[in-house]
């Protein structure tokens, strides 16, 4: 992620410009999700090309996709007391939000693994028809950006322990990594609709 | 703090528990609804995209909202147009993108 | 151990290759002894490798450019060489195999690495001076695109000896670029250094939008900007609107070839005509995220030799504005004869040719500005005088091939080819050569040679002509792109004809190369060297710091009140630089290694993956994760100049202009 990296506040202290790191990450993050978007379009053109396999009536189950779901959704509002911890600078509580969130992340994460590897075993993997390829392709470019959030969610946590107060470019990061976290969520609500539950009905 | 510019992550006074707990509220019941229209196949299949679409759509409303802090303050106003435009050329594209490969897919007889 | 590579990879048979490498050998060799020699390896590291600072990266990235365009202009008169000797029956001297990979390396090369490289270089010139910025907003990671860009281009080049390149042409059409057609590493190496330069154009991106956005001198509106500025501005939006979606088609191609997916298969319900979608989806605005840089320049260069502010300064912004939104919706015009119906293409005609209404209107603000002005027909002048003819042409053609029904005809035949050479060599190409024409002194301190320069023009136009007018032509006999050989009489003397042109534009680049370097030998003659910072009575802020530039550009931010604000501070008197007040310290980004190892492991990654080298991919991409995390941990990433050391740099600088003055 080279996000996180940007030098925070390189011109913070000049008369009147602000750090430009939140809104340049917002900009970025919109360029991600034209990424997601154009990845939506792909589905939305290659959904019903089976060639022969199995749908998504015949492949998807409502019962992960609800506990996917929920995972994610909880993790956004930990995130958010954690974001509430950081105004305050209180670091400890800010650690212990960014763990939660972590693990909810995680089980996130593992859920939709082993959903991949149970369809890969019957043999409806993403080289089975142009339907499966932009299910997979899709749902693992946002596993993956979710994979990438926990790595930054450690890092962040490794860079709070020992700390006692949050300085303006460790809140920055937070503030980032919230507006990923919280994009995550935005992208998954059409994953669940447009994917899932679409192929459903 | 010079966050206060970027309202965005909530340095705005929006961002309490309340805030939160609403935005989360709203959201599970966005969210069961969704699931209960597709599991109880109570509307006819357009009618479900329809319906289902206009709950994501005011979902994805309640979380930029309530999570990512987006408002109309005047502060916001270049995150509000970089969101703004980024929406419109989505549509161009995605629009675009269906009503090419649809009308080609109807002439080639491909479908 | 090595993937599926092996010795027979080394394209050991093919003696242009060899001997390409044995010359690139000995000119690396020559290179790397000089710097030792001269002991500059800490000085090249220091100052420029790590180097955070956007008027050093400038300099590197028109340095890549002009690499990439010897290494574009070479294949390409090898191409025009083939056709001028293949015929009737003669095989030329370039097999199909290597033809193909040389056209395909040539489209790739010229737009990626030529074209992109070259404009980055001109933003990170001239956009934070033209703003009154000390830099961009992102120092770090305007560094880490120029290696992102680099290493795209070295993977590119390093395909030419190991093993081969896309033999698929510049944008690898499927389903000849999927594995069942393209089995070999070509179209691997085109997906990973195009991916890889993609991050780091994408970056760039996002980098001046934010810049112009948060970084503007006090009292610069949006409606005070420099027009290049608003070009680099809507450039930078376009850039981040369709880079995204040439990573998801390149990706999506990637995945069919790596992991047998189905998205553009002849089988499994894949769909080629997605890929065009998609791959024109972004290959349209790209061609005005080249161009409008170029209308910047001209909107600089032409006022400036006019003597005259520009005419019509918010229509050139209006129509540049108004480009930026059609140029999202006309991408179906580069596929018209993919088969959709009659209500498709002509809605995509139709947008295509409104198009060049605002283009139009930025054509007669340039005459206008002309008309009645003092003109100077400085060189820089040359290029833009000559881009207004040649673009306008090129333009026209445009139109034409914007009727569905003409392009039914018109359609990937050699018609097609001549049009884009047409507005990329005048409109692109013309127009980068003329910003470094006129930014150079900025750069560097001295001006560039004229006469030299004149040359260089009138070899690159006429040039330009003879190669590219009988293009119309051939394209209406029924020539298509892309043959390695035919046997149609009436082609070949047009093919001739072509040929003296190509040799025409070497001699321009030799011209170009000859300009640089008698430039370089005269600079401190009085009349090249620039001692004030405003060596042509120019109008925007760039030129009211010293030339080069000291690190931090402006000791004292200006303030800005009025359009052309330089020009308005001279004419009313007023002292720009505000010298003599009291300067505080001033707060700089330091410089970081990192985005150099972010690209060294890229690269690595990049080689790896395409020859599926699986230890060096794990390699690479955890090298390049932990660079990542270091570098958000590291603390010393800013520094302050003293307020003495600035106060020291502004006076000696105020007396060499009072030195002038007194002469």
């Amino acid at each position: 992620m080279a996000h996180d990296t940007t030098l925070a506040d390189a011109h913070g202290h000049d008369e009147h410009h602000e750090s430009p790191v939140v809104f340049g990450f917002w900009v970025y993050l919109m360029t991600d999700c034209i990424i997601f978007g154009t990845l939506f379009g792909v589905f939305a053109v290659l959904h019903n090309q089976f060639a022969g396999g199995p749908s998504g009536k015949d492949l998807f189950e409502m019962s992960t996709l609800g506990l996917e779901t929920a995972l994610l959704l909880i993790s956004s509002i930990t995130y958010g007391f954690g974001m509430i911890a950081a105004h305050k600078g209180k670091v400890n509580p800010v650690i212990l939000w960014l763990g939660v969130t972590f693990l909810l992340g995680l089980g996130f994460v593992g859920l939709e693994v082993s959903e991949f590897r149970g369809l890969i075993a019957e043999g409806n993997g993403p080289d089975r028809s142009a339907f499966l390829s932009a299910f997979f392709t899709l749902v693992s470019t946002h596993g993956l950006h979710v994979t990438c959030g926990l790595i930054w969610i450690v890092t962040l946590m490794v860079q709070l322990a020992g700390t006692t107060t949050i300085p303006e470019r460790m809140m920055n990061k937070l503030t980032c990594l919230s507006l990923f976290w919280h994009f995550l969520d935005i992208v998954w609500i059409c994953v669940f609709t447009y994917v899932y539950l679409a192929s459903m009905i | 703090m010079s966050t206060d510019h970027n309202a965005h992550g909530g340095s705005d006074h929006g961002s309490s528990y309340k805030s939160y707990a609403i935005g989360f509220v709203l959201a599970v019941i966005l969210t069961v609804a969704a699931f209960m229209i597709v599991s109880g196949h109570s509307f006819s299949p357009s009618g479900t995209i329809l319906a289902i679409s206009v709950l994501a759509i005011i979902q994805v409303i309640v979380h930029l909202h309530y999570f990512l802090h987006m408002s109309f303050a005047a502060g916001q106003k270049w995150n509000n147009g970089v969101f703004m435009f980024t929406v419109l050329f989505l549509f161009i594209m995605v629009v675009g993108t269906l009503f090419i490969m649809d009308n080609t897919a109807m002439h080639m007889m491909s479908r | 151990m090595l993937g599926r590579f092996s010795l027979a990879d080394l394209p050991l048979d093919v003696p242009i290759l060899v001997g390409t490498f044995v010359g690139v050998v000995i000119v690396g060799i020559a290179v790397l002894g000089l710097i030792t020699y001269y002991g500059k390896w800490g000085y090249l590291w220091k100052e420029w490798l790590i180097s955070v600072d956007h008027k050093r990266l400038a300099v590197m990235y028109i340095v890549l450019a002009l690499v990439a365009l010897f290494r574009g202009f070479a294949d390409a008169i090898m191409m025009r060489t083939q056709l001028a000797l293949a015929y009737a029956g003669n095989p030329g001297y370039l097999p199909p195999h290597h033809y193909d990979q040389v056209f395909s390396a040539h489209g790739t090369i010229m737009i990626f690495f030529l074209a992109m490289a070259f404009m980055t270089g001109l933003f990170n010139l001239v956009v934070p001076l033209q703003i009154g910025a000390r830099d961009v907003a992102f120092p770090f990671l305007n560094n880490l695109s120029f290696w992102m860009t680099a290493v795209g281009f070295i993977l590119v080049n390093v395909s030419l000896f190991i093993g081969e390149f896309s033999q698929c042409g510049w944008l690898a059409y499927p389903p000849l670029s999927e594995t069942q057609f393209s089995p070999g590493v070509g179209v691997d190496y085109y997906i990973i250094a195009l991916q890889i330069a993609g991050v780091g154009t994408l970056l760039t991106g996002v980098n001046f939008f934010v810049t112009i956005i948060k970084m503007r001198a006090p009292g610069m509106t949006m409606m005070k900007m420099p027009v290049f500025t608003w070009t680099a501005f809507c450039a930078s939006i376009l850039i981040m609107l369709a880079f995204p979606v040439l990573t998801v088609a390149l990706a999506l191609l990637g995945l069919d070839r790596y992991l047998g997916m189905h998205f553009f298969t002849n089988d499994g319900g894949g769909n080629q005509m997605l890929y065009l979608s998609l791959i024109w989806t972004w290959g349209h605005p790209e061609v005005y995220i080249l161009i409008l840089p170029a209308f910047g320049v001209f909107s600089e260069v032409v006022p400036t030799f006019s003597r005259k502010p520009l005419f019509g300064y918010s229509t050139m912004v209006y129509a540049t504005c108004a480009i930026l939104v059609l140029s999202l919706v006309v991408w179906l015009h580069h596929f018209f004869t993919m088969g959709a119906g009659a209500n498709v293409n002509a809605f995509f005609g139709i947008a295509t040719m409104i198009i060049s209404i605002p283009t139009g209107v930025k054509l007669f603000n340039w005459l206008f500005t002309m008309y009645k002005g003092r003109v100077e027909f400085h060189a820089t002048m040359y290029w833009a005088v000559g881009f207004m003819i040649t673009f306008t042409i090129g333009g026209m053609t445009g139109v034409m091939m914007a009727i569905p029904a003409a392009d039914f005809v018109l359609h990937n035949s050699l018609f097609l080819i001549a049009h884009f050479h047409n507005v990329i060599i005048g409109g692109v190409y013309f127009g980068y050569v003329c910003g470094m024409n006129f930014w150079f002194p900025k750069a560097f301190g001295f001006k560039l040679n004229e006469a030299w320069g004149k040359r260089a023009f009138w070899l690159w136009c006429v040039g330009f002509y003879f190669a590219f007018m009988p293009l119309y032509v051939l394209g209406f006999q029924g020539m298509t792109r892309r043959l390695n050989h035919y046997d149609n009489p009436d082609w070949h003397p047009w093919l001739l004809v072509a040929e003296v042109g190509a040799v025409m534009i070497l001699l321009g680049i030799v011209c170009q190369l000859m300009q640089l370097y008698v430039s370089v030998r005269d600079r401190n003659l009085p009349e090249n060297i620039d001692v004030t910072g405003d060596p042509w009575n120019a109008r925007s802020l760039e030129w009211s710091t010293s030339s080069p530039p000291p690190v931090y550009n402006f000791a004292i931010v200006p303030h800005v009140h009025e359009l052309d604000a330089y020009f308005h501070d001279k004419e009313n008197g007023i002292d720009t630089r505000r010298a003599g007040s009291s300067y505080a310290p001033i707060h700089m980004p330091k410089n970081t290694s990192a985005g150099l190892w972010c690209g060294l492991f890229s690269l690595i990654l990049g080689f790896a993956l395409v020859w599926y080298i699986w230890w060096a991919v794990v390699i690479g991409l955890v090298g390049l994760v932990a660079t990542v995390i270091l570098r958000s941990a590291d603390k010393d990433i800013d520094y302050y100049i003293p307020a003495e050391e600035v106060a020291r740099i502004e006076n000696e600088h105020s007396r060499k202009l009072m030195a002038q003055a007194a002469e």
